[in-house]
Parts: C-alpha cells; sequence; structure tokens
C-alpha cells in the first residue's frame, strides 16, 4: 500500500507545481485574504466623528464637549450654528454622531435638576452604532458623576461612589479584531486549500478521464485517493503556518497555548477538509461543478456560519442548527482557545470529538459514493 | 486453450441490456477484432473484461482469471488503452512513463529499460521532456500503447485506438500491433475502421448487445457472401440504385463511394440484366467488374439481414 502512496504523491507535487491556475489558489489567494482581513475587515472603532450642536454655548457646556474629545475616542470636526444642519452631516457620512446640548443645560444642572442631550447616531452600520452609543453612555456617565460629587462636596458630604466598576478584558485586551479573525482566517484557507483545491484535482482526473487507466492497473482506488490527499494535506499545513508567521508579524498575534496541540487541531480540521473535498470529488463530474459545489459547501459556511466573522449565538435557532454542517465552527473554538487563551484539550475535547465524527462519517460517505463510481 | 474465454456475458443497466449474453474465445497470441457501430456494446465488454465493471449475468475468463471473482488478478495480466487519450497531459513523456512503471511496481532497472522501449516504438527520442500535451496525436496515441505495456502483460485490449488517428499513423500503430502478437501477446482490439478489421485473425461483428457473426476475414467472407458481387461504375449511383434494388434478381445493393456493389446469383447473366435495365434510362455505365468482397460488403450484407430480421 504504502510502496503505492509513492509515485502517486510525486505526480499530484509534478502536476500542482505546473498547474498555475491551482498554485494561484493555492499561494495567492491566502496571502490576499490575509491582508484584506487584518488590514479592512476592521471591527474596531476608533476616531469617531463628532459635531455638535451648542444651543447654550456655557462654560458648563463646552467643558460637557471637551470631556468627549479628551477621552480619545471622538475626532472633533463640526461647530454646528443651526441644529438641522446635523442632519446633512449624518446623512453625507461625515459625521457618526451629534451631540445636541440644549439652552437649558447648565441652569438646569445649577438648580440640581436633571438635564437632558441628545445624541444623533448614524445606526447605518449597526456595529459600529453600538460601540459609539456605547462610549458616549460611558462619557456622559463619567462626567454626570463628576457632578454629583462636586455637588455632594459643597454640602460637606463625603465623596462616594457606591460601586465601583472596573472592566479588565482578557485575552485580547487591545480589543484587536485581528487577533480574533486569525484563527478563522486559517480555517477559511484550509477550506480552499483541503476542499477546493483537493476536489478539483480529482474531479480533474475524471475529466480528462486518466482516472481509467488507473482503474485498469493493480493500483486500489484507496491508495489513489489518500496518495492525491496526502500533498494537499502537506500543502495545508504550511500554509496554516505561513498564515500565523504573517500574522505574527503582520498584527502582533502570538499563540498562546501549546503549538503542538495547534498542529494536531489543524491536522485534524485539515482530515475533515479533505473528507468534504472527496465528498465532491464524488458527485462532481466536472471541474467547474466541482469548483461551485466546494465553495457553496465549504467557502460559504466557513466564512457565515462558522463564527468566523458573525457570533453563532445571534443567529435564527435555523441557522445556529445549520452551522452545524462546517467543521470550521468547531475548529474555531479550539483555535481561538488555544492563541487567544492558551488553553488545553480539557477546553475543546467536546470539539474534538465532534471533529472526529465528522471526518468519519464524511469519509465514509465519500468512499462508498467513491466506490460506485468505479465498479 | 484460450487465453479468453467468454461465456454468456450480459451487462444490464437498468431496463437496457447492453451487452446479451455472448460467447466467444481469443486464443493466445492473435489479434481479435471486435467490431460493431457506436453503441453496440463493444465498450462495455472491453470494461468488463478488464475488471472494470462487474457483469449482470455469465462470466469471463481472462488470461485464466474470472473477471467477477479475480478483477485484481486479471489487472495485473493485462494492459489497456482507452479510445480517449488517458495518460497524464501535464507530466512530461519521461515522468508517465516512470509513473506508470511505478504504479505496476517495477525496478528502476526495467523502467529504464522499458523506457528505452517506449520512445524506440513511438519515435519520441530526443523529446523525454516534452509536456506530454504538445505531442500530436499519432505521438500520444503510440506513448499511450506503450504505458499499457510497459509491464509485459500476455493480453492487451485496445479500445478504438486508432480514432482520431491520420491514416499513416494509423499504419504504424498497426505495425505496433502485429510484433505484440508475433511476441505471444494476445490484443484484443474494437475498431470501425473495417479495413483495419482485415489485418485481424479473428474477428467478431457485435450489434445491440449481440454477436451476429464470427470468424477469420477470410471465412466471413466465403461463409456470408456467397453470391458474385459487381460493381458498376455509372454516371448517377443513386438512381441506378434505386432501379436496381426493385429488381429481383439484385440480392443485394448498396453504395460505396461513387460505385454501385451489386450481389447477383450468376455472373454473366447479372451484368447483363443490369446493362439491359439501365440501357432503357439516361444512366450511362462506364464498367462492370467482379470484384471479391470486402469485409465492409460482408458487414453491410449481415447488418441488412438482421435489420429485416426485425
Amino acid at each position: 500500500m504504502f510502496r503505492q502512496l509513492i509515485p502517486i504523491i510525486k505526480k499530484e507535487f509534478r502536476q500542482i507545481k505546473r498547474d498555475r491556475k491551482v498554485l494561484a489558489i493555492l499561494t495567492l489567494v491566502p496571502a490576499m485574504l490575509l491582508l484584506l482581513n487584518g488590514y479592512a475587515l476592521n471591527f474596531d472603532v476608533k476616531n469617531i466623528t463628532l459635531a455638535v450642536y451648542d444651543a447654550e454655548k456655557s462654560s458648563q457646556s463646552r467643558e460637557f464637549v471637551n470631556s468627549f474629545i479628551t477621552s480619545g475616542y471622538f475626532t472633533y470636526t463640526e461647530y454646528l450654528t443651526d441644529y438641522t444642519q446635523a442632519q446633512e452631516l449624518i446623512d453625507e457620512g461625515k459625521v457618526k454622531l451629534v451631540l445636541v446640548i440644549p439652552a437649558n443645560f447648565s441652569r438646569q444642572l445649577i438648580s440640581g435638576r436633571q438635564a437632558t442631550v441628545q445624541m444623533l447616531v448614524d445606526g447605518m452600520d449597526s456595529n459600529s452604532a453600538t460601540t459609539i452609543i456605547g462610549y458616549a453612555q460611558a462619557v456622559t456617565l463619567q462626567y454626570s458623576q463628576k457632578i454629583v460629587l462636586h455637588n455632594l462636596a459643597k454640602i460637606g458630604r463625603k465623596s462616594f461612589i457606591p460601586i465601583n466598576y472596573q472592566a479588565r478584558i482578557w485575552y485580547n485586551p487591545e480589543m484587536k479584531s485581528a487577533k480574533f479573525l486569525v484563527p478563522g482566517l486559517i480555517a477559511f484557507i484550509l477550506a480552499i486549500t483541503g476542499v477546493i483545491a483537493t476536489s478539483l484535482s480529482i474531479v480533474k482526473e475524471k475529466e480528462r478521464n486518466t482516472i481509467e487507466q488507473i482503474d485498469v492497473s493493480p493500483l486500489k482506488p484507496l491508495s489513489l485517493i489518500i496518495g492525491k490527499m496526502i500533498p494537499y494535506a502537506i500543502i495545508s499545513l504550511v500554509a496554516a503556518a505561513l498564515v500565523l508567521i504573517a500574522a505574527y508579524f503582520l498584527f502582533d498575534v502570538v499563540v498562546k497555548g501549546s503549538l503542538v496541540m495547534l498542529f494536531a487541531a489543524t491536522l485534524l480540521f485539515v482530515c475533515a477538509a479533505l473528507g468534504q473535498g472527496l465528498l465532491v470529488s464524488t458527485i462532481a463530474d466536472s471541474q467547474q461543478v466541482a469548483f461551485q459545489i466546494a465553495t457553496l459547501i465549504s467557502m460559504l459556511p466557513t466564512m457565515i456560519l462558522s463564527g468566523f466573522m458573525f457570533p453563532i449565538r445571534s443567529m435564527p435557532v435555523f441557522l445556529q442548527i445549520l452551522s452545524n454542517i462546517t467543521p470550521a465552527k468547531f475548529y474555531l473554538v479550539i483555535m481561538r482557545g488555544i492563541v487567544l487563551k492558551g488553553v488545553g484539550l480539557e477546553a475543546f475535547w467536546e470539539q474534538i470529538i465532534y471533529l472526529l465524527i465528522y471526518i468519519s462519517v464524511v469519509v465514509a460517505i465519500s468512499i462508498k459514493l467513491f466506490k460506485k463510481h468505479t465498479v | 486453450m484460450n487465453t479468453i474465454e467468454v461465456q454468456n456475458l450480459t451487462k444490464r443497466f437498468g431496463q437496457f441490456t447492453a451487452v446479451d449474453h455472448i460467447n466467444f474465445g481469443v486464443k493466445q497470441g492473435e489479434i481479435f477484432g471486435f467490431l460493431g457501430a457506436n453503441g453496440a456494446g463493444k465498450s462495455t465488454t472491453i470494461r468488463m473484461l478488464c475488471g472494470l465493471l462487474s457483469s449482470s449475468d455469465g462470466t469471463a475468463r481472462v488470461g485464466g482469471f474470472d473477471i467477477n471473482k479475480e478483477p485484481g488478478k486479471v489487472k495485473e495480466t493485462i494492459g489497456y488503452m482507452s479510445q480517449r487519450f488517458s495518460l497524464y497531459e501535464d507530466l512530461t513523456v519521461d515522468e508517465n512513463i516512470e509513473f506508470f512503471g511505478r504504479v505496476y511496481g517495477l525496478s528502476n532497472g526495467e523502467i529504464a529499460e522499458r523506457k528505452n522501449w517506449v520512445l524506440d516504438i513511438a519515435n519520441l527520442h530526443g523529446r523525454e521532456k516534452s509536456i506530454t500535451k504538445t505531442l500530436s496525436g499519432g505521438w500520444k496515441q503510440r506513448l499511450a500503447l506503450g504505458c499499457a505495456v510497459l509491464h509485459r502483460p500476455r493480453i492487451v485490449f485496445l479500445d478504438e485506438p486508432t480514432s482520431g488517428v491520420d491514416p499513416v499513423m494509423r499504419r504504424r500503430f498497426w505495425e505496433l500491433i502485429n510484433d505484440l502478437s508475433a511476441d505471444g501477446v494476445t490484443v484484443l482490439v474494437t475498431t470501425h475502421f473495417l479495413e483495419e478489421a482485415e489485418y485481424c485473425n479473428d474477428i467478431i461483428l457485435i450489434d445491440a448487445g449481440k454477436i451476429i457473426a464470427g470468424g477469420s476475414p477470410k471465412e466471413l467472407k466465403e461463409n456470408y457472401m456467397k453470391f458474385p458481387i459487381l460493381e458498376v461504375q455509372c454516371s448517377n449511383v443513386i438512381e441506378a440504385m434505386e432501379k436496381i434494388s426493385n429488381q429481383e434478381w439484385a440480392i443485394e445493393t448498396s453504395v460505396f463511394g461513387t460505385y454501385l456493389h451489386v450481389s447477383v446469383d450468376e455472373e454473366q447473366s447479372g451484368r447483363e440484366k443490369i446493362k439491359q435495365l439501365l440501357s432503357a434510362t439516361s444512366i450511362d455505365i462506364f464498367n462492370i467488374e467482379r470484384i471479391t468482397p470486402s469485409l465492409e460488403d460482408v458487414f453491410i450484407y449481415l447488418l441488412e439481414q438482421v435489420e429485416h430480421a426485425k
């Protein structure tokens, strides 16, 4: 069996080397994805553009505005002279937040009554809007607190805040999305090399009829499949390693957990991807069809259903159930655990078991279909 | 004893019977022609004999091995070349030979020796490093044959090996087949070029999954063409055929290019009758000649008999 594999592996590498399309899929696509995802796909909200309509123009209202600017999250752009300008600015996307201070702002505060300010937020991008509201709330709350403390001090009471709130973010303290995205990106790239490239290479043998010459030889169909998969498994692992190295240099992503564990989990995921690739190749008869099916069952679910970009918990129940078709969902939990948290097997053994089950089911179905096809 | 022994071999695909209880035997070292129209069941039969398809009924022994029980052993014994080119077009000549050599478990020494032989027969010395895709049809075909017999199989199946190859290359290809046969290799070849069938030692003709005739080319001609055939050269072949085929004395009439072949019960009276019939029309007769029947005559005759029977 093993002696039969060597000529196939050798042949496969020669073909990959000569096939520019496959080479491009295997090298350029991951490189581009890494750069695009790392730099462009950024959920970080910084430099929120802010405009102010201050109907009072008192020293206190200016102090309140100032507390926004000094918070570091907002960039002050414009001072409005007319309330109607606010709509225009938000429509044109020039500002994300307009702060509206009423004419009685300081009078209300001085007389110990509640002052109301309005925040107009551009809600087009709901993710950023939520973050912006959070920041604005925090700044306002802090300023209110200051006034309360100041008032208490005036009447001779000791300053006291009932609950001292201190948030510390673990595992990704700078809240960088790159760190969150890199594990997903590796899954995505492996979906391309593992599923798409593998299925194309097997279907090519059908399309060009070369598989017939193998069928009449004493070579077992299983040897052919395994022999074809080994090169892609190697390439996939190398690609994963390159992404990790690039992520370290470009985005300071450091693997916190065990590299051995990471390698083992990745190997497992590669097997699942190869299984999917094999399944596609048993269904498809042309490279074009194979590419489409492979994209549909691997790339799209990996991107959308795996939790790579969108949290699974906020999906409708139906999609949450459907999300189990993608092994990337489970691989991501493992990878984020290892890369960001540095946790060990005890944290993700369930996912490992799921991947093992996934691999056995997919491979069993594929081999059954493959045999039916050839005999 | 026959190296290939086929007994009641049958293949059904659902309701459709592609191969219907066929029987034949092939002797060691002979060139055996397997003829029939496209879709007659040739490729299905070959695929069963190569162990690629299991039979629905009946069986066959190839090189002494049962095709259903020991397909693995069958595969080790045979070489197979398909009608579609099936080497790796993106590998070089060398790499293809090496790959198939390894697949059949040849040693380095054997591969080197056989590679030289393949390059000889395919006339590819100096082009070892060429990508196979860049070779023209005839060379590819001979390279494919070379790769199919790298492991010196005792039996070789060639499925339409010369389709899409020019006549000169086809001729050379048949020289190779003759060489193999001279070395004692049994060659079973399918073709739809009937002049190629003349090179075969034995032939069977298959139609709609059934064997309708078999024997050596000579036997076929003698057994089935008992009547003399007259080749008529005349001005309007189609019109002449319509006239003659209506006559009772014309047993069989068919057009061969610009000639007309007419089977008659007796040569001399046949000539007279044709002349008489056509002189009443505007058709000019240039020449009438008795010919020895070709296999094409035989097959057209046989296939028409089958048509009539239906």
